[in-house]
This record gives structure tokens, sequence and C-alpha cells, in this order.
């Protein structure tokens, strides 16, 4: 709907969120849905995790110093499963997360994160325990996610990733702000719609 | 040539086109909205200068966040009033078909769509909402979206998607006294774990589904997503169209006739090829409860909770252990409960109340249980007061509420406090759901969440069938 942003790499540093399944109320609490935008979503990611009742900061790698202004984020298997929130992944992107590296994510959340621009990458497990090591001994370690390689490097050393074919060609092309694209074909829409017996409420 | 699923031939006449990213561009026959999930999406509509594309495919109502108790407006809760006052705004600009507070068709979501004959078999239906599967045992294609999809889906009536595997799951055999739909779901996802669904579509079948009515369907269908399947469904049967036949929606006459017949048109062929099969016999499903915090982590109710070196991820049990504070080699039964909850678009329909009515009738809660009942819609509790149910509930110390969401997210007054055990029949024992960061959620069916308010602690509802 806006003019096409292609999404082809993302560099920076990283900061690690151990542990699988992961799941979406975690990210995000579910009272933070009642604001009617997602304009303040990124004081809110992992809210209950990074702080107590009285709003004093716990140990969490979100609150730590030695990351802050971290991009990109390493987690584990099934992160964002749960509920189909989009404020979860816009609560990680405002906060600063600009590319995710992970085992595997749930199908919505991963979905989402393609939907605004966000990519979600697959590594293995040998490959995330990597990373995540090479960020916990050094967190100004610089890493480069590159869509169009399919590889993440930092000093020396180059990971290659997987993701959906289709999801790294929205992003790599622009696409990922799908609305334009599906709307070019209102007139094709309207044709499948038309030969959907309930659409006419089984009275063709 | 080998047959079709449901899901092949719902996918193939909702096809639009291939997108120039690979994927299908797919159109949506029926979207369903409510009020957290669609404000932003909204505003991008209304920033683009966009109009919905078919108005009439698009109904609403609110569910999340209302309260269960009073509902005199404006809502105690000024969020809760301001984006409620978004939605009536939006539904109001737009053109969108309302069930607001008042009407006899507001409800959760998943339990109108159904209620109305809105659900149908052989649609494509989306809803911002993961438990959009619910609708899939109608032998609907259905899934839940995130927020910019509900804006795709408002603007084109279409989604760019990814088509899924198959998986047919059978539950063979025969369930057991005081084992219901609940504890089937829980048993599969225990079984193929909290992440096996992804990617697959989940096809339930088998004897133990065929005899199912549909509102047990909807409980299993309704949990697909807490086993990673985007999608679940039940291939229609005269179980289906009895229920849809004279609903308000639901077509009439001729048209209702030739809709039996584009539905049945839609059952997964005799010889369709699956992606992967799995079977488990009904009869080995005991009552289930879970045990930690993710609704894969469960066990019978006769078993003893296992050891986190049992565990693809020991390091998660033992995790699931530290938050719930109990050990390995326990069992659940006689785990002291604070709060019983019977409710939610997973167990909160007309069937989920009567079975725990059965159970709570001419008994009393246990003095130290803070107990609800909250019926899933307007209508659920109109049938139900007609039966006497909230006869039954109220004599026993059940409150009984008004439609709505309620404890099963918390976005609402219905909260646990502290470390509080809730015995509850939703579907998420996520660290949190239920509106306590210290909270305890421990996931069962609503028979076992009466039997449980009984007694004030989790015991085998069998004692009571």
């Amino acid at each position: 709907m806006s003019e096409i942003v292609k999404i082809t790499a993302i560099s920076g540093t990283a900061v690690p969120i151990r542990g699988n399944d992961i799941d979406t109320d975690r990210i995000i609490p579910a009272r933070y849905l009642k604001e009617p935008t997602f304009a303040r979503m990124g004081d809110y990611p992992f809210f209950d995790e990074r702080f107590d009742q009285s709003g004093k900061k716990k140990d969490h790698p979100l609150n730590d110093p030695e990351y802050r202004g971290a991009s990109i984020l390493f987690v584990n298997k099934n992160f964002g499963c749960g509920s189909s929130r989009e404020h979860a992944p816009q609560a990680l992107y405002r906060f600063g997360i600009k590319a995710i590296v992970g085992e595997s994510f749930a199908a919505i959340f991963a979905g989402n994160c393609t939907m605004m621009g966000l990519p979600a990458v697959v590594v293995g497990a040998k490959e995330i325990d990597q990373l995540i090591k090479s960020v916990e001994e050094n967190p100004r370690t610089e890493y480069s996610v590159d869509l169009q390689s399919k590889a993440i490097s930092y000093g020396n050393q180059k990971l290659r990733f997987d993701m959906p074919e289709t999801y790294r060609t929205a992003l790599t092309l622009g696409y990922w702000d799908s609305t334009a694209l599906l709307r070019a074909n209102l007139d094709q829409v309207k044709l499948t719609a038309a030969k959907l017996p309930y659409m006419s409420g089984f009275n063709a | 040539m080998a047959g079709k699923t449901l899901y092949d031939k719902i996918w193939q006449s909702h096809t639009v086109g291939t997108l120039p990213t690979g994927q299908t561009q797919l159109f949506i026959g029926l979207h369903l909205i409510h009020e957290i999930t669609t404000a932003p999406a909204f505003d991008m509509l209304r920033e683009a200068g966009m109009d919905i594309a078919f108005p009439e495919r698009t109904f609403a109502t609110i569910d999340h966040i209302v309260p269960t108790d009073l509902r005199q407006r404006p809502f105690r809760d000024p969020e809760a009033e301001e984006l409620t006052q978004v939605l009536e705004k939006n539904v109001a600009q737009f053109g969108v078909e309302f069930f607001g507070l008042g009407s006899m068709n507001q409800g959760i979501v998943h339990v109108i769509g159904p209620q109305l004959g809105l659900t149908q078999p052989g649609m494509t239906l989306a809803c911002g909402d993961s438990h959009t599967s619910t609708h899939g045992a109608f032998g609907t294609l259905a899934f839940g979206i995130g927020t910019s999809q509900v804006r795709d889906v408002l603007a084109t009536q279409t989604l760019a998607m990814d088509k899924l595997k198959v998986r047919r799951i059978n539950i063979d055999g025969a369930l057991g006294t005081g084992v219901y739909a609940k504890d089937v779901i829980l048993y599969i996802i225990r079984r193929l774990g909290v992440g096996g669904g992804k990617g697959f579509a989940y096809e339930y079948g088998g004897a133990v589904i065929d005899r199912m009515n549909m509102e047990e369907r909807m409980t299993v269908c309704n949990m697909s997503i807490e086993g990673g399947a985007l999608v679940g469904y039940v291939n229609p049967d005269q179980t289906t169209i009895d229920y849809i036949k004279g609903r308000p929606y639901a077509p009439k006459g001729a048209a209702f006739e030739r809709a039996v017949s584009y539905w049945r048109s839609v059952v997964s062929d005799t010889d369709a090829q699956y992606d992967d099969v799995v079977s488990y016999n009904g009869s080995a499903i005991e009552p289930t409860v879970t045990w930690g915090v993710n609704p894969g982590q469960s066990v019978g109710i006769s078993e003893k909770l296992p050891k986190p070196e049992e565990f693809a991820d020991p390091d998660g049990a033992k995790k699931a252990y530290e938050h719930m504070g109990w050990q390995p080699g326990a069992p659940m039964l006689g785990t002291p409960i604070d709060v019983a909850f019977i409710g939610s678009c997973t167990n909160g329909r007309l069937a989920d109340l009567r079975a725990a009515a059965k159970i709570v009738n001419g008994r009393k809660v246990n003095s130290h249980v803070r107990a609800l009942v909250v019926p899933g819609s307007a209508e659920v509790k109109k049938i139900a007061e007609g039966e006497g149910l909230h006869e039954i509930f109220t004599a026993a110390g059940f409150q009984w509420r008004e439609a709505g969401c309620s404890m099963c997210l918390a976005m609402n007054p219905d909260k646990l406090n502290g470390r509080e055990i809730s015995a509850s029949s939703s579907n998420r024992n996520f660290i949190g759901r239920q509106g306590s960061p210290q909270g305890r959620t421990l996931l069962m069916s609503p028979a076992m969440v009466a039997a449980a308010a009984l007694n004030g602690k989790v015991v085998d509802v069998r004692e009571y069938e």
C-alpha cells in the first residue's frame, strides 16, 4: 500500500533468549492488547519477565546493558507459539529487533513477521547453539543476516540458514506488504468468488 | 489418480492465482472479527483510502475484553471502553454487521459463527484469533491470522498463503466413561507435541470423531493450534448437516438441498493421499490434566508426573516444574485448586455446560474455591437458563456470568491472583495466561473442572459418572 521496500540484509549486534516453546503470552502479556494501536508495543516485549510487580527490573537479556542496541534476536524451537497476536512481533520490532534467527517458529508468528518485514530465519540446533554462545561470549559481535545468500556471517564464520522460499521472496522483492499485490487482482478475485456456490446463498 | 482431501478441494476452489512470491492468493469466504486484533487493520485501511472489498462477508462481535459481570457502559476499565468504542466506530464506518453487547448474537467469535449458521462446510474462514481452527469442525478450512492479514482480508477478501501438508489423525474405538473431547485433543497434543503440527493441517477422523456431536468436534478442532497446526478439520457428515439446518444464516428450502450436495462434495475422497497418518485408540485415553506450562505437558489422571529426562526438552520440563511448584513422581490427583473456570471458545458451549451441570447437580462447591461459569454466547446463556442449568450452578456456589472470553486470557476483570491454581476448561496454560504472572493453570474438561470445584482439588471425574 506504500512504496515497495526490499529487505535483503540485516546487520548489527544480537541478543539471545534461550528456551523452547516461548509463547506469545510471554512475548507480550494480553493486557497490552487493549491498546488500539501498535505505537507503544516497543515498551512491552517480555514485560512480566523483565519487570517485577513493583516495576523493578529483573535479570533478562532484553534488560542487559551488554545487549543494548541489538537488532538480531537468537531463539530456540517453536518460538512464538500460541495466539495470533501480531502485537508479539510488533513489540520485538519496535523494541529494535529487525531479524530473528531460531530453530523453528510457530506458523502464525512466522507469517506475521513476514507481513511486517521482519525476517524469521531458521538454523539447526547446532548452529543456534554456536550463535548463542558467540554472542554470550562477546555481546559486541556484529552479525549479518543476508537473505540473498541465505547466510549469517560474523567474524570469519558463515552459517547457512533456511526459510520458506515464499517468505524470502516476499521480503527480498518487497512484496511483504501484500495488500497492493492482492488488490491488483480484484477482478480475478470476483471471478473466483462467483464460482463458489455459497457466495450466492446457493441460489445461483 | 489418487483422490483428494477436503483441504485440497477447498484450497483449489478458492485459489485466485499464484503471486510473484510463489504464494497462492486464496479467497476467504467468511471473515469474523472482534475488538482485539482489528483496530490497527482499520487504521491501515483508512490511511490507504481503501474500502472493504466484500463487506457482506465480514461479521463482528465483541468478546475478549467485555466484563462478564457488570455490563454498564462506560466499562469500569477505560481501556476496554475505548477499544469497544473504536470497534463500534469502525464497523459503523465500514458497514460491517455487528453483534454487539445486548445482541442475542453476541458471544465468543468461535461460538457465534457456528451457532448462527455462518460457518459452513466447504468455505474458507479467517479471523484474527488463533482458535479459528474451531470452525474446522464443519469441514471448513479455517485459520487464525494476524492484524496485517486482517487488513488484507478487509481490503481484498483474499490472503497470500502457502499450502499445508495434511496429517490424518484417526481416533479409533470408543472413549471410556468420563472421557470427553477435551481429553482427546489434550492426548493428541501430548503425543504429537506442541510444535508437531507445524506445516500441517490436521484432519480428524475415526470412529470416536464420527460419533461426536458438533460441539465435541469444535473442542477438538479448537486446540489444533496448540499442537502447532494452523488448521484442523473434520469431514462434514449428517451430524454436520443436521446441526446447520434451520440456523439463522443457513440456506433455506431448495437452497439448503443444493448446499447439502455441495457440502457432501468437499468430503475427502476415500482414496485421498495424506502426507502423514497417525492412529490412536480411544480406549487408551483417560481424563487428562495438564501439569506444566504448555498444553502438551499433560498426564492421564491415574498417572504420576514424568521425570524431566523423559522429555525431548528436559530443560523446558524443569522450568515448567519450577513455575508450577510440584515434583516429578507425584500425581496430579489431589492437587488443591483455588479457582474453577468453565467457559471459553474451547468449552463454553451448551454441551459443556450440560456435562458440568450433571456433575454439580445437588452438590456444593468447596468453600475455598472461587468458581465461575461463563457461557460462550448470549444464546448459550439463554438456552442454558431455559434448561435450569444456571440454578444448578448457582445453588452449588458457582457464579453465573454473561458471555465472553473471561478468564481464558484475562483481558477483562476475570483474573487469577498471585500463585492461585486454576482448574480451567480453557485452552492455554501458558505462564501468566490467566492474568497473574505467578498464576498456575490446569487444563481439563468441563466435567473435570466441575468435579475439582466440588472437592477443592483435582479428582477423577469417573467417580461421578
